[in-house]
């Protein structure tokens, strides 16, 4: 698989504001790079640095071996952009807006046929009318007609329904499949649960964690978690720990065992429970969510001055 | 869903840069004829004016019939309605609703959305100067003058007409320049030049006019269409500056964004 995207100690700067601080990613063809962290985190000014919206302070962007910014025109005809606030004029007509687009290409992906995969059937509805998941479908379907090599979806489900997001992430996985590279801006931790190979969480203008999914959320040590009436007396269950195995209550009616996992975790904690008559619940071994993943990388302020 | 499978294997590349330039005149065309308020503006207004202007005594025609010295100035009109009023409205809000912005990455340069925008605006004014004529002529105007010279004028006003929008556009926000692109273009209807000859006008204020581009191209045009000989110096001179100068401000202001 090949390089999609390299971004080597990006700065960014806005008069005196840095909204990007020695920022340093890759990204392959072929494959699903989500970009997270909170809102004023540096992830759009990152994104939009790579499709030439602006110029990096310091370091150095290469989009399919490109300079977005000197190489542009070279550029422009091998991306797509779905952009998260507008981008199609209010009194446009979802059939006429698509077929617009497509002329821009050489090899577009049919515009009707694009438009049925989507479910956008009423061709003839204009933007404005338009509910907001289909607005999100049109702009996806902009950024895909012309059957670019690397495609840059911003909050690409944001508003959409269980049955579109479904769509929306099956076509994202023709794309991939298809040698696509696919950037994903988000901050819905289903999308990147669904979709992302490759994770960078971004705070502050940095890169503060990145690896696949399964890397970000499996623990150095095995862990295991339950829930149960809060403040039980966890004497009795310490004592049968083995060594090197620690229970603790990690926030009111959490309870956190560290260094034990699986079927082995399960059979002490199912044994201790019916001898101590405690109802036992939520159990949970091995994994993390990415949501916690998340908020544990990005804790300290959402936003910088 | 579709029954069809698409590939999605990239086979990336762009179109040719006329077909893009065709494509994007063609949209906005689309867009423009869908437009009440535009339509007002730029069909409309000076239709009712032509024929309101003709019948009433406002306009004085002294040696020549009046309709004669009123279908110069609604020519100016109606290329400063479309090259600056409805232009600087469409794009403070394209620029507004990231139309703007996603055509920057498309294949389609600035260069060809600049070209394809000027399309659209040379097709309007087409249909605008049919409308006239073919209004006028029904009202009993009979063609006078120098066309090309006319034509040469039109081209320049459009040139220097669109710069300002671009200028103004650039200078303020989409319903700001909604606001100020409308009340500039009444202010420059009523008091330039544009439809009122400068001889009817007090004396400063026909001045005055001369020096706004919307007075240089009526009263260039009324000049040509009867009759004058060459190309009125003055006319191409403001317009000229007019527009160099609606260029440097769009030069610095303007952002895409």
């Amino acid at each position: 698989m090949s390089t999609a995207l390299e971004i080597n100690d990006l700065v960014v700067r806005y008069g005196t504001k840095t909204a990007v601080a020695g920022l340093s990613m890759t990204a392959r063809l072929g494959s699903v790079t989500a970009v997270v962290g909170p809102n004023g985190a540096g992830k759009t000014t990152t994104v939009e640095t790579c499709e030439g919206y602006r110029s990096p302070t310091a370091g150095s962007v290469r989009v399919l071996g490109l300079d977005p910014v000197a190489d542009s025109a070279a550029l422009r005809p091998r991306i797509g952009v779905m952009l998260q606030e507008g981008g199609v004029p209010s009194s446009a007509k979802v059939g006429e807006t698509l077929e617009h687009f497509a002329r821009f290409y050489q090899n577009p992906q049919s515009p009707r046929e694009l438009i049925n995969l989507l479910g956008l059937s009423d061709v003839s509805a204009t933007y404005r009318r338009m509910s907001g998941g289909e607005q999100q479908r049109l702009k996806f379907a902009i950024a895909i007609i012309g059957r670019p090599e690397l495609v840059f979806l911003d909050e690409p489900t944001a508003g959409l329904d269980a049955h579109a997001k479904r769509i929306v992430w099956d076509v994202v996985n023709q794309l991939r499949a298809s040698g696509v590279g696919i950037i994903l801006t988000t901050h819905l931790m289903d999308d990147v649960e669904q979709l992302a190979d490759e994770v960078f969480v971004v705070h502050h203008g940095r890169v503060v964690g990145n690896g696949s999914p399964e890397e970000l959320t499996s623990s150095e040590l095995p862990t295991m978690t339950f829930r149960a009436t809060a403040g039980i007396n966890l004497a009795s269950l310490s004592a049968s720990l083995p060594n090197g195995v620690s229970v603790v209550e990690a926030s009111a009616g959490s309870y956190r065992l560290t260094g034990i996992a699986g079927s082995q975790a399960l059979k002490l904690i199912s044994d201790w429970s019916s001898e101590q008559d405690i109802d036992v619940h939520d159990l949970n071994t091995g994994r993390r969510k990415l949501e916690d993943v998340f908020m544990e990388l990005t804790r300290g302020g959402a936003t910088e001055s | 869903m579709s029954a069809t499978e698409l590939s999605f294997t990239p086979h990336a590349g762009a179109a040719p840069a006329t077909s893009q330039v065709l494509a994007q005149a063609r949209y906005e065309f689309k867009l423009v004829m869908r437009n009440g308020e535009q339509l007002l503006l730029t069909l409309i207004i000076p239709l009712f004016l032509l024929i309101g202007l003709t019948y009433m005594p406002f306009i004085k025609g002294d040696d020549q019939p009046r309709i004669s010295v009123v279908v110069p100035g609604i020519i100016a009109l109606a290329v400063m309605s479309t090259a600056f009023t409805a232009q600087a409205i469409s794009i403070g809000f394209d620029r507004r609703y990231g139309v703007l912005k996603l055509l920057g990455v498309t294949p389609l340069s600035r260069l060809r959305l600049l070209v394809s925008k000027t399309c659209t605006i040379l097709a309007i004014e087409a249909i605008q100067l049919v409308l006239i004529l073919v209004v006028a002529a029904g009202l009993g105007w009979r063609p006078g003058g120098n066309p090309v010279a006319a034509l040469i004028l039109i081209l320049l006003g459009t040139a220097s007409f669109s710069a300002l929008s671009f200028a103004l556009a650039g200078i303020l926000r989409a319903e700001a320049t909604l606001a100020a692109a409308n009340a500039i273009y009444l202010i420059l209807l009523l008091a330039g030049g544009t439809v009122i000859p400068r001889e009817q006008l007090p004396g400063w204020l026909g001045t005055f006019g001369e020096f706004l581009p919307s007075g240089a191209l009526g009263n260039g045009l009324r000049d040509v269409m009867a009759g004058e000989a060459g190309i009125p110096l003055v006319s191409v001179v403001v317009l000229i500056l007019w527009g160099a100068a609606g260029a440097a401000i769009a030069h610095r202001t303007f952002k895409w964004e």
